[in-house]
């Protein structure tokens, strides 16, 4: 049983950070970020409540399993791979919308790709993390 | 030399103490006090960079490195009480 403070904390660390990693993701386009630190930061973000809690309550928080989060980056990275190919131009060409989305801008399929880099650096690590601290 | 620059100086210089500690530590528990300790200075270390460069870059790794610094701290303390990961 870890002490009240360290849970209290944890609890109130994690949406930050989780927030953290989404500005570290979305700015990680032409300066230093991007979808691997973005990942590697939530998944330090949940090991901490996962060490706090106890990896089944750190689960039960992620709501799906990590290994589904894994492949739906994978999903991602294939779906910007090959959007180049169904505009009729090379594989993993960067395509970008034409609208802007409020508060990110021009959205591309670059963004997917690191969209998917952080699903899969999340989902790699709390699968390793969560199979490690539970047996 | 700008006060900048000594500051600068001076927290490396305590960064080589911390690292003497981690190696001569005679206790696990020197050695992770230290390497917490580490982190603090290079959060220090960072914000001297902020100031002396002016990119906000430095700033956001020592913003993410002071949010992360602990969780290490914890895995080693954990461990050194004797209890498991899920305990």
């Amino acid at each position: 049983m870890s002490s009240v403070i360290l849970r209290t904390a944890t609890r109130l660390l994690l949406p930050l950070l989780l927030v953290f990693s989404a500005f570290i993701l979305l700015r990680g386009h032409n300066e230093p970020g991007g979808g691997f630190i973005g990942g590697l930061l939530s998944a330090g973000a949940l090991s901490a409540y996962a060490l706090a809690w106890g990896p089944a309550e750190a689960r039960r928080v992620l709501r799906v399993d990590p290994r589904t989060l894994l492949g739906a980056g994978l999903l991602c990275v294939c779906a910007a791979a090959f959007a180049g190919i169904a505009a009729g131009r090379e594989v993993l060409t960067g395509l970008w919308a034409p609208f802007e989305v409020p508060g990110l801008g021009k959205v591309s399929t670059v963004l997917l790709f690191d969209l998917g880099v952080h699903l899969g650096v999340v989902g790699a690590t709390l699968s390793i993390l969560f199979n490690l601290g539970e047996d | 030399m700008t006060f900048l620059h000594v500051l600068m100086a001076s927290l490396v210089v305590s960064m080589f103490l911390c690292l003497y500690r981690v190696m001569a530590g005679p206790t696990p528990a020197d050695r992770t006090v230290s390497v917490d300790i580490l982190g603090v200075l290079m959060v220090g270390f960072c914000a001297v960079l902020t100031a002396m460069t002016g990119r906000d870059v430095y700033m956001i790794v020592g913003v993410s490195w002071s949010l992360l610094s602990f969780v290490a701290t914890l895995a080693l303390a954990k461990h050194l009480e004797g209890r498991s990961f899920d305990d």
